[in-house]
């Protein structure tokens, strides 16, 4: 029994700055508002019917702990018989949720559900907590660059000496001015869900925009960052995305429900697939599991329209590019910019993709296919690929 | 006059300064293209200090103000750090003030900062998002528009102490919300032992504009700031000066004042009221200088310091029982015994099993008895179902733990047991000793008299050192007092469990020497003979009994006597005559009150006002030396004067406070009087009986 899924909403807070914009929010608090935001966007949709809340973080501890997924729709003021859990892995962990939730409802046993994920990295540093298995080093089951997420860019640098530092500096360049015009066209904005976030020394504010965007960056200052992960290396602050505190979240129905109930469809999944590389090269980890994805969706790379590929480094989405022959500046790829602008908070991240793809499918009803695609530590890669339901025909 | 030039008074203790920031919020996301300067009242503690506003906080807001201002925003708002926006003046310096100057400026100050908020031409907000009472909920009042979280709650309790609302409130909520409501939130609720407005009552009342969920409130109360400068949200006012209602408002504020204060005049409710009929056709100038006066006048008054003595009073003693012995020494207790199964033994047993959760066993001689107890207590625990304080499951599980029986035998496993039978010495020795047979060694045995010593009963006991009188007040769920009588050789332990059991019954204690009447009895009883004597010497009744109307008790001597019954009054005068002196006369008056079974001596007239109670009237000793009004006050409160400081000599208690705070919630007397103590150095009564105040000047008093 297979049923068609489709995503019917998708929203976000702002994304801060870790230890900035949201230094004294909390990581849950940050989740409730894109949930009360997502359901205030989709009144149509009775709370009560929600059949699960998946939301993911990588460091499930603290204020991100508890089962996030449960403790947040409490907070958030969901019915009681509303279930909720927890999703990890890691970067993909929206994605995941997304993916899960879809699978449920595709198998008939879900109708309408919410996936969604949160990160503060400013509470959660990267790593924090983590334990590796001494096995790791001394059997030598990874290298110790698997676990610097920084070392893992600069060795995929090592692999494709042809994608040079400056191929990835004028890549992160790009992201930046699509993202500036983006927010000058208002693109990003409609879909941000205002947070009120204190700070004890200047009071109350509201949060309505990204904090960590730099629209004003050159390239020459780009071409000046210190490489903090190597002497000598290509990995720099300027062509990666930041640390970041965040939450998105999404509203998935069957197209039976969503269509009974006169919701949205912003995007119909196709497929989806993840698959697993060195964990010294993660980023690489899009290009196995895109092929995975294609080839179970019977499609090929020429068949989609639009990319959003989650920037956690320049290099990771030069290497994908570069695989399937798209050029590096390519229209169709993170039209909006990405996560080397607007911030990559990791385990939301993945939400944050198809809300823009969602948006560029209505801008593109010529388009039929559009991926979602992102690079996961300790060696990954996790990929959906969407129809356009706006789809006209043509091309 | 500036803030900065205003100082904290000497003595009082440093302000912690409740801190004004502004910070500017962007209005574009929420459909309205301009900008709002958001100003956060913060004094770096959590909420368990709220936020609050002395001289430098209100510097702090002015500043904040001016910042706002010159930032030429679409509007300006106000909000309160996590779940408190402010919780009034800070009183800590008010009984410090020396001078009515002094006063005035505070007042003036007040004014002078809010009411920028007021005239300001920028339409402004306040976001009450947590606690805002007082001065808190009056910046409120001087914005343009007001929202609320579902979850804070709001009031103007100044009435209750002693004040009025004089930072505005008193002028600009009847303009906002009319008199009828005006004079329900600043003269009865505050009256009515400050109660607080719920959120939904706020919005009912006109309080609020709006109430949004604690979750986004923030945010709502934005888009709520960007729908009225857009204008596609419209409040409208209403304009109250020609309202009808004033009169009867107004008539209803002095009708529960003088209910409160037993028909005295008492100066914050009348000043309040006053202020309430001004504000009809008040500009803001004019009624705000009218409430720095009535601030003023009230600061530099006696009774408001008795007030805020008696509040900081009540406030400590309900964390700190003097005298108690460590807490750690308290024994566990897992299942509690009630002897008797009577009105008293049976709210006992509620209270009880509310608060402990453990399993209350009550006796009685005979089944019938027993059976009707357990009932009172389970209907009682079904109509808390139906009055939602408690949830069914709740109330399953405790009437579980409620049980009876004829056979004493019950208390076997029993921790602690309170006995509540008959007033009397030899029986409840009887009890004690069969009890003794019963119970193991560490069960603590409490009594609940009122007037016998508690010594006498551990006569012939095997281990005297575990009994405790413990002495609550009727209605027992309902008054927060508690006497805890300690005999020569009650042990630390078991007064430490009594103590814990004390809070867990959330009961402020006094701990006190066994000694007749303990306090709150010792001292109603010996004021109620005063004015029995007196009519039994030939004063007519309805001037003894409304010679006290003055000084502001709740009730007469006989409307208590109602309450309490003449027969308990005669039984427990008896006791005290025995055991105090002669001081405690028995009236031949209620002797034969009880003699002819009558139980009150006001009864209901036809038009529902009280009369006499011609059957009580008849009754009456006709003695020859008739008093004055003024010779009955004067020698009612020489006679406490007398019985206060003989128990202080006696060491009842350790201190005067504790004999005040024993009158306030055990007497409900009130806080304007400072329980009592106060009131007598005020008017000169304990240097005349005893050569020397109670309290030293400035403690209760101005300086």
């Amino acid at each position: 029994m297979t049923r068609s899924v489709v995503l019917v909403d998708a929203v976000r807070t702002p994304f801060g700055k870790a230890g900035s914009l949201f230094a004294e929010t909390r990581a849950d608090d940050l989740m409730v508002r894109a949930l009360r935001g997502l359901l205030e966007r989709n009144s149509k949709v009775s709370p009560v019917d929600i059949d699960d809340v998946a939301i993911a973080a990588a460091t499930q501890t603290g204020d991100q702990g508890m089962n996030i997924g449960r403790s947040v729709s409490l907070l958030a003021g969901l019915p009681v018989s509303v279930p909720g859990y927890s999703v990890d892995r890691w970067c993909a962990g929206a994605l995941t949720a997304v993916t899960t939730i879809s699978g449920s409802i595709a198998m008939g046993a879900y109708d309408i559900a919410i996936a969604g994920g949160v990160e503060h990295m400013g509470h959660h540093p990267i790593g924090d907590g983590m334990d590796p298995n001494p096995r790791y080093i001394a059997e030598k089951i990874v290298d110790t660059d698997a676990l610097s997420m920084g070392a893992t860019a600069e060795r995929l640098h090592d692999r494709f000496p042809h994608l040079t530092r400056e191929r990835s500096d004028a890549y992160a360049f790009n992201s930046q001015m699509k993202t500036a015009k983006a927010y000058a066209d208002g693109k990003i904005q409609r879909d941000l869900i205002p947070v009120a976030a204190r700070s004890v020394e200047l009071g109350w504010g509201i949060a309505t925009v990204d904090e960590p965007p730099r629209p004003s960056t050159t390239l020459e200052a780009l071409a000046g960052l210190k490489t903090p992960f190597r002497p000598a290396g290509r990995v720099t602050a300027g062509n990666a995305a930041g640390l970041n505190d965040g939450a998105t979240a999404a509203l998935l129905a069957s197209e039976e429900r969503a269509h009974e109930l006169g919701l949205t469809v912003k995007a119909r999944l196709v497929t989806f697939a993840f698959a697993g590389v060195e964990p010294e090269v993660m980023g690489y980890g899009p290009v196995p599991s895109t092929i995975k994805a294609l080839a179970k969706a019977g499609l090929t790379i020429e068949d989609i329209g639009l990319f959003e590929v989650n920037e956690a480094f320049a290099i990771q989405v030069l290497s994908f590019l570069d695989y399937f022959g798209i050029a590096d500046d390519d229209a169709r790829v993170n039209p909006f910019g990405g996560a080397i602008a607007v911030g990559h908070p990791l385990a939301s991240s993945g939400v944050r993709l198809m809300l823009n793809l969602a948006r560029s499918f209505e801008e593109h009803p010529e388009v039929r296919y559009g991926i979602t695609t992102m690079c996961i530590g300790l060696g990954m890669g996790g990929t959906v690929i969407w129809e356009n339901p706006h789809f006209k025909g043509g091309k | 006059m500036s803030a900065a030039d205003l100082q904290v008074p000497a003595g009082a203790p440093d302000e912690v300064v409740t801190k004004a920031v502004v910070r500017t919020v962007d209005l574009q996301a929420f459909g309205f293209k301009g900008s709002l300067a958001l100003i956060t009242l913060d004094n770096g503690e959590d909420h368990n200090r709220p936020n609050t506003f002395g001289p430098a906080s209100l510097a702090s807001l002015d500043a904040a103000i001016t910042e706002a201002i010159a930032q030429k925003p679409s509007a300006i708002a106000v909000t309160g750090k996590p779940f408190i926006f402010a919780a009034g003046a800070d009183l800590s310096a008010l009984s410090f003030l020396t001078s009515r100057e002094q006063a005035l400026q505070i007042g003036k100050l007040g004014h002078d900062v809010f009411r920028r908020l007021g005239e300001s031409d920028i339409p402004t907000f306040a976001f009450i998002n947590g606690l805002a009472l007082g001065g808190g909920l009056e910046v409120g009042l001087h914005c343009t528009y007001r929202t609320l979280a579902s979850t804070a709650l709001t009031g103007l309790p100044e009435v209750f102490l002693g004040l009025v609302p004089g930072w505005g409130g008193a002028t600009l909520l009847p303009q906002l919300i009319g008199p009828e409501r005006a004079v329900q939130v600043i003269m009865l609720n505050a009256l009515n032992n400050n109660t607080m407005l719920k959120a939904k009552d706020a919005l009912t009342l006109g309080v609020v504009d709006d109430v949004y969920e604690p979750a986004d409130f923030l945010e709502k109360s934005v888009i709520f700031v960007a729908d009225i400068l857009s204008g596609t949200k419209k409040i409208e006012r209403k304009n109250y000066t020609d309202a009808a209602g004033w009169d009867v408002a107004l008539a209803t504020g002095k009708a529960a004042y003088m209910k409160k204060y037993g028909g005295a005049e008492i100066e914050a409710p009348r000043r309040a009221l006053e202020l309430i009929a001004e504000s009809r056709t008040a500009t803001r100038t004019s009624g705000f200088n009218a409430e720095d006066q009535a601030l003023a006048d009230l600061t530099m008054n006696d009774p408001l310091r008795a007030s805020l003595y008696a509040f900081n009073l009540i406030q400590k003693k309900r964390k700190k029982v003097e005298g108690a012995p460590k807490p750690a020494l308290a024994r566990k207790i897992t299942k509690v015994g009630v002897v008797g199964a009577g009105l008293m033994a049976s709210q006992l047993a509620l209270l009880l099993v509310r608060n402990l959760k453990c399993p209350v066993v009550m006796t009685d001689l005979d089944q019938e008895r027993v059976n009707k107890g357990v009932a009172w207590v389970h209907d009682e625990i079904a109509k808390l179902v139906e009055k939602g304080r408690l949830n069914k499951e709740s109330a399953q599980r405790l009437s579980l733990l409620v049980t009876g029986s004829v056979d004493q035998s019950v208390f076997s496993n029993a921790d602690f047991i309170i006995e509540a039978i008959f007033e009397e010495l030899a029986l409840k020795q009887e009890l004690f000793k069969n009890l003794e047979k019963i119970v193991g060694p560490e069960c603590i045995l409490a009594t609940n008299t009122s007037s016998l010593s508690v010594e006498a009963m551990t006569q012939g006991l095997a281990h005297p050192e575990r009994v405790i009188g413990v002495h609550f007040f009727n209605p027992v769920a309902v008054m927060p007092l508690l006497e805890i009588a300690r005999t020569p050789t009650t042990d630390d332990a078991t007064t430490a469990t009594a103590v814990n059991i004390g809070k867990e019954l959330k009961k402020t204690m006094v701990i006190t020497k066994d000694a007749p009447g303990f306090v709150v009895n010792r001292l109603l009883i010996r004021f109620m003979g005063e004015i029995t004597d007196a009519i039994d010497e030939g004063t007519p009744p309805e001037i003894a009994d409304n010679a006290m109307r003055s000084v502001g008790l709740p009730m007469t001597p006989f409307e208590l006597l109602g309450l309490v019954g003449p027969g308990v009054a005669l039984h427990v005068s008896e006791i005290l005559n025995k055991n105090l002196g002669a001081r405690y006369r028995i009236s031949p008056t209620m002797k034969r009150f009880v003699e002819n079974g009558v139980r009150t001596f006001y009864i209901k007239g036809d038009d529902g006002k009280q009369v006499p109670n011609p059957q009580a009237v008849v009754l009456i000793e006709k003695g020859n030396s008739p008093s004055t009004s003024e010779q009955v006050r004067l020698r009612a409160l020489r006679a406490l004067a007398e019985e206060a400081r003989m128990m202080l000599d006696e060491k009842v208690v350790a201190t005067p406070s504790e004999i005040d705070i024993c009158m306030l919630l055990g007497a409900g007397w009130p806080m304007v009087l400072g329980g009592i103590l106060p009131y007598l150095d005020r008017e000169g009564i304990s240097e005349e009986v005893s050569a020397s105040r109670f309290h030293p000047r400035g403690v209760a008093s101005l300086p």
